[in-house]
């Protein structure tokens, strides 16, 4: 009886302290912006699903009639309106399409890159390009490409200027990047040694930074190929892009975008590997 | 020795070139680019670009309608980033090498991730048109399809360059699959994943732009219906309110980032 009112006793003493949970985790800045992040995603999300512009869309309806849609696109594909070989030989379009910008875009890029590296010039110059190209990449690519179409019309030419911009705009700022990273110290020797500016450049930030350079510039290369599937689309620039365009929008043929669908993720799947591949060769080469 | 060793290097540095040179021309001739008119209308473009395209006093007037365009498209691109984001989680965790149940959910996660995410959006905007029109839900989904899989392929990136070894540790500790995945999976590795869903907000905000253009909605649409009655300056407008939200995104998760990483 005694025993058993100590205990009691002694728990009640414990009890305050067992109860106050000792705090693991403190509350710093970069907690706080996590957490505070997270909430407003959160509450933006729900309000955009509250003021969506649904059109008295029946969305089960529509989300059932979507799964019909997708069954009958991937299951029966066929093509309709067009050869397999031409089919094939518009996806080359596409993808000469995003040859081109990448290259485009990579050989003025590099030089851009060059005046944008705060090492390699002063930070006037730097920041002046740096800022400009933000201002490139903010606007949006089909934007470009029908800007440019009024002066040169719609086709090819437009949308590979277009691109072309986006993907220097891109790739200045990965390039400049990783020149940035190189050590200031071997710019230094060499300066010392008595090299100017293009041995430098040739000598030694190009060959130290050119994994990267090829690794990001493939990137450009994958993300150009959808862009210009886009472009076909939505501004006339011929390729696989334009056929899928027109079987949705005119032929309003679910099947024929399924087979076209087929070949751009092929392409696209392929194309994933052979980066993959690349970046492991390089890894060990480098 | 080293004049073998220079030799063979510009051996293959002239290969490359000439590839590169080969591919260069057949694209050339399959596109049908005009490379000297492409080089001649690019200051015709400037020219005519300072000539016509930039807002002018009227279409200021035109302005509430763009912006309330300009919020609705921000709203879906948000809210499609943030649900592909909760379903990316889910898929990365069963799909990344260090917390995935089994090899078999492993592969068949990664493989519908590499589904949806090579589909591209505009593909993906155009086969949603047929069932949804033009309501926001189109371009909705589109966009949330894009970002699941981006942002699978992100975050098991992430999984697995961050916590390998604590996983180890916990396992060792004799902790429950649950409390692994919640006390250290998803704490060590979410300021990365911040960073890389505002970077998905920022892509699909210019994302959204081209399927609005595709599908007949958003701030796409706007720009459309100006740039093809040749309102140039309106269209101006939108453009430069477009520039406006985007550099103001970026800055705001560049401060994100900054304090989170």
């Amino acid at each position: 009886m005694e025993a058993n009112e100590q205990l009691t006793s002694a728990k009640q003493l414990l009890d305050p302290q067992l109860q106050k949970k000792i705090r693991i985790k403190t509350l710093t800045k970069s907690s706080v912006v996590i957490r505070s992040t997270l909430i407003i995603l959160a509450l933006l999300s729900i309000y955009a699903f509250i003021s969506f512009d649904y059109k008295q869309l029946d969305v089960g309806e529509a989300v059932l009639s979507t799964f019909a849609n997708l069954k009958a696109m991937f299951l029966e594909p066929h093509l309709k309106h067009f050869t397999f070989t031409h089919a094939l030989y518009q996806v080359f379009v596409t993808l000469g399409l995003a040859f081109l910008t990448t290259l485009f875009g990579a050989i003025i890029a590099v030089f851009l890159g060059l005046l944008a590296a705060e090492n390699l010039t002063n930070k006037r110059v730097s920041s002046m390009i740096k800022g400009s190209v933000a201002f490139i990449r903010a606007v949006p690519t089909v934007l470009w490409v029908l800007i440019f179409a009024v002066a040169a019309g719609l086709g090819s030419v437009a949308a590979v200027i277009g691109m072309t911009f986006h993907s220097v705009s891109y790739l200045v700022k990965a390039y400049s990047e990783s020149f940035e990273e190189l050590d200031n110290g071997v710019i230094e020797a060499l300066q010392a040694s008595g090299a100017n500016w293009w041995q430098i450049i040739f000598q030694a930030v190009i060959p130290s930074s050119l994994t990267y350079m090829i690794s990001w510039t493939f990137l450009r290369f994958e993300i150009n190929f959808a862009v210009a599937i886009a472009m076909g689309a939505a501004a006339g620039a011929g390729g696989i892009g334009f056929d899928m365009f027109m079987a949705s929008n005119f032929y309003l043929d679910i099947r024929e975008i399924g087979a076209i669908t087929y070949f751009v993720l092929a392409i696209a799947i392929l194309l994933e590997m052979v980066a993959i591949r690349f970046k492991k060769k390089l890894k060990v080469n480098g | 020795m080293q004049a073998d060793y220079f030799e063979k290097k510009k051996r293959s540095t002239r290969l490359f070139l000439a590839i590169l040179g080969v591919v260069t021309v057949i694209s050339i001739i399959i596109t049908e680019y005009n490379v000297v008119k492409g080089f001649s209308s690019l200051p015709k473009a400037v020219e005519w670009g300072l000539a016509n395209f930039y807002p002018t006093q009227e279409s200021l007037t035109k302005l509430p309608a763009i912006l309330d365009k300009l919020i609705e498209t921000l709203l879906v691109s948000i809210a499609a980033t943030t649900t592909g984001a909760v379903m990316a989680l889910l898929f990365a965790i069963l799909g990344s090498n260090t917390t995935r149940v089994n090899a078999f959910f492993g592969s068949i996660s990664r493989g519908i991730a590499t589904i949806f995410r090579n589909i591209d959006v505009a593909a993906w905007a155009m086969i949603l048109l047929f069932s949804f029109g033009q309501s926001s839900l189109t371009g909705y989904f589109a966009l949330f399809f894009g970002s699941f899989g981006f942002l699978t392929r992100a975050f098991v990136e992430t999984i697995d360059e961050v916590s390998g070894s604590s996983v180890e540790a916990l396992q060792a500790t004799g902790a429950g699959y649950f409390s692994i995945i919640f006390q250290s999976v998803i704490p060590s590795s979410l300021p990365q994943m911040i960073s890389w869903i505002l970077f998905m907000i920022e892509t699909n905000i210019r994302s959204a732009t081209l399927i609005g253009l595709l599908t007949g909605s958003g701030i796409g649409f706007t720009f459309n219906l100006y740039y093809k009655s040749l309102n140039y300056d309106v269209a101006s407008l939108v453009v430069v309110v477009i520039i406006v939200a985007i550099l103001f995104i970026e800055s705001v998760s560049n401060y994100v980032r900054r304090a989170v990483l």
